[in-house]
């Protein structure tokens, strides 16, 4: 079995945001960045798994500049047996899926594995995107997969349940918690992820995408409303009058 | 023509539906184009769109959609935007809106925006803007191919009555067979789920073990809430998984959460601080929660919520 896992850069959620030249750009000095946790936790390390049992390889995509360098030998050392950058911005996540279909239609892979979503912008989309450029089937928000025969056995995730379905491959997943435990890199990992083979290939060119026009902080709370301990009747007071909630 | 998808979960319309419904119609008046609202499968009262602002509602009532396979959606809705000439396509942001943007941008080949909470500002073309890193940050992203489609976050623009019933006009294009096969479906009966529940009463480790929820899940009962959790509850078995809200759990926007011994952590903050209004109980005054929160209560929850929960029996029973 041929893997391919698209895993992406976001920021450390305790990460600061602030803003250049009143909006243009996000300041990324200072800002410490990290493996998209759904693609490393439970993306990645499922595929690594599903090689272990049947064999195969996992490569890793990745479309960034060589600033992301660290994350992705970070995922060879989680167990990945080879990467591939696309040497781009991922400018949106339309010219995102672009990439990672293009390097699936260059390759043979049978399955796709990606996070349910990236932690800075909670898209979830590229999977979908990835799906229909190939004409592949598309699970999102998987917690659990096996191999039963040559088709795979899916939970998906949907609101207040589950759904358990059934797919052919090739196919492309995106992982949620629960797919798989999160494995830490060892010594011996993170040595023979120096040697792995990372290529550097050039974009494909994407005619459209959503364009980032600025950016803008939110009006912060005004602080909080202290009410003493003792006096729940006016808590419950203040939530039916002053914020309407009950 | 703006095509609203009217998701339905066997045959009833969600909330996050009726609000996409009432946000296409509110766009399209800016726009000045109309509203159609489309039905895959069989649905209860479909006309009853129109109630939140469909001008039309558009009806494709085939056995094949009760089984869910995105690329058979996707294409019957792509299908059906060319056929009714539509400009703009929104989606519920749910996990079925989320997997169906994705494929049908691409098949009409579409600018598009998951997740956005505003209406499109079409003064300088055709923005929208979307909470970012957790809520630190909002972008303002500008779609611009003749079609363009997007997703609307829940709780972000409430639904209106304002029209009336409209008729439902079947339609209908060429759907490909399903890949995926749907086996079975298992819903958490009798509780509104997280993501769409309004309101949350969420419990951390300082409720010492899982011997003491039957309060919080009074206290949840009383005012018609659900209830939520913290990360370590949810590892430490304390309580179910699907409880667990944050960064690494589900994100949730309700109109009223309530924090019972939970510190405020980023990552909690990160999948709740979108909420509407924020109360935290809390014995610790330095506890970070407060600084995202509405109301605070500071005090021994062992305390405090039983008194809470007196106080809100008198409310709803006066
Ligand atoms: C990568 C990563 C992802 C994470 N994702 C998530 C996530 O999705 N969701 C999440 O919740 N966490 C997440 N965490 C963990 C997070 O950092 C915190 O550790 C966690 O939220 C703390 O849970 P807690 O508030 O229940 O417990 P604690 O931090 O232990 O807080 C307990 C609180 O209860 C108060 N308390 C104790 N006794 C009483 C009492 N008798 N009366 C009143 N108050 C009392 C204490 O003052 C304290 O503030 C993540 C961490 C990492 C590193």
């Amino acid at each position: 079995m041929n893997i391919l896992v698209a895993i992406s850069k976001t920021p450390d959620t305790t990460a600061k945001i602030t803003l250049n030249n009143g909006g243009n750009s996000i300041d990324e000095s200072g800002m410490s960045f990290i493996m998209n946790p759904y693609d490393e936790w439970y993306a990645l390390v499922k595929a690594i798994e599903l090689q272990e049992q049947l064999g195969g390889k996992v490569t890793i995509v990745h479309v960034g500049l060589s600033d992301s360098d660290t994350i992705i030998r970070k995922g060879l050392a989680i167990g990945a047996q080879d990467a591939i950058r696309v040497n781009a911005n991922p400018e949106s996540s339309n010219f995102v899926a672009h990439q990672i279909s293009a390097i699936v239609e260059s390759g043979s892979y049978d399955l796709v594995l990606l996070g349910k979503e990236s932690i800075d912008y909670n898209g979830s989309t590229v999977g979908a995107m990835v799906a229909e450029l190939l004409d592949f089937p598309y699970v999102s928000y998987a917690n659990h997969l096996e191999m039963e025969g040559d088709n795979i056995v899916l939970n998906r995730e949907i609101e207040g349940g589950i759904e358990k379905c059934k797919s052919s491959l090739p196919l492309v997943v995106s992982a949620a918690k629960g797919l798989a435990e999160q494995r830490i890199p060892n010594m011996r990992g993170i040595m023979m992820a120096k040697s792995k083979p990372l290529q550097v290939v050039d974009p494909v060119s994407v005619s459209y995408g959503a364009q980032t026009v600025r950016y803008e902080l939110p009006t912060e709370k005004s602080g909080v409303h202290l009410i003493p301990a003792d006096d729940m009747k006016e808590l419950v007071r203040l939530l039916h009058e002053e914020s309407k909630v009950i | 023509m703006i095509l609203v998808f009217a998701e339905h979960q066997n045959g009833i319309f969600k909330k996050n539906t009726l609000e996409a419904v009432t946000y296409a119609r509110k766009a399209a008046e800016l726009m000045n184009l109309s509203c159609g609202a489309l039905v895959l499968g069989n649905a209860n009262s479909p006309e009853s769109l129109g109630i939140y602002g469909a001008h039309k509602v558009w009806q494709f009532d085939d056995i094949h959609f009760s089984n869910f396979d995105s690329r058979m959606f996707a294409k019957a809705i792509a299908d059906i935007a060319i056929q009714q000439q539509c400009s703009v396509l929104v989606f519920p942001d749910s996990t079925t809106g989320k997997s169906l943007l994705g494929r049908v941008a691409i098949r009409l080949k579409a600018d598009s925006v998951s997740g956005t909470h505003t209406l499109p500002d079409c003064s300088n073309g055709f923005e929208v803007k979307k909470k970012i890193y957790s809520g630190k940050a909002i972008v303002t992203l500008s779609l611009n191919t003749d079609i363009k489609v997007l997703s609307l976050t829940g709780n972000s623009i409430p639904s209106e009555k304002t029209g009336s019933e409209v008729a439902v006009t079947p339609v209908t294009c060429e759907l490909p067979e399903a890949q995926v096969a749907v086996v079975e479906t298992n819903r958490v009966v009798g509780t509104v789920p997280l993501p769409e529940a309004e309101k949350v009463v969420s419990a951390g480790r300082g409720m010492k073990g899982p011997e003491n929820w039957e309060m919080i899940e009074k206290l949840a009962q009383t005012l018609g809430a659900t209830t939520a959790c913290s990360r370590p509850v949810a590892d430490s078995g304390w309580r179910p998984h699907h409880e667990h809200v944050g960064q690494t759990g589900i994100a949730i926007r309700p109109n009223l959460y309530i924090a019972i011994g939970i510190s405020g952590a980023i990552q909690h903050l990160a999948g709740v601080n979108n909420s509407k209004t924020i109360v935290v109980i809390n014995k610790d005054p330095e506890a970070p929660f407060f600084k995202a929160a509405d109301y605070g209560v500071v005090g021994d929850l062992f305390e405090v919520v039983p008194r809470l929960q007196e106080a809100l029996e008198d409310y709803y029973s006066s």
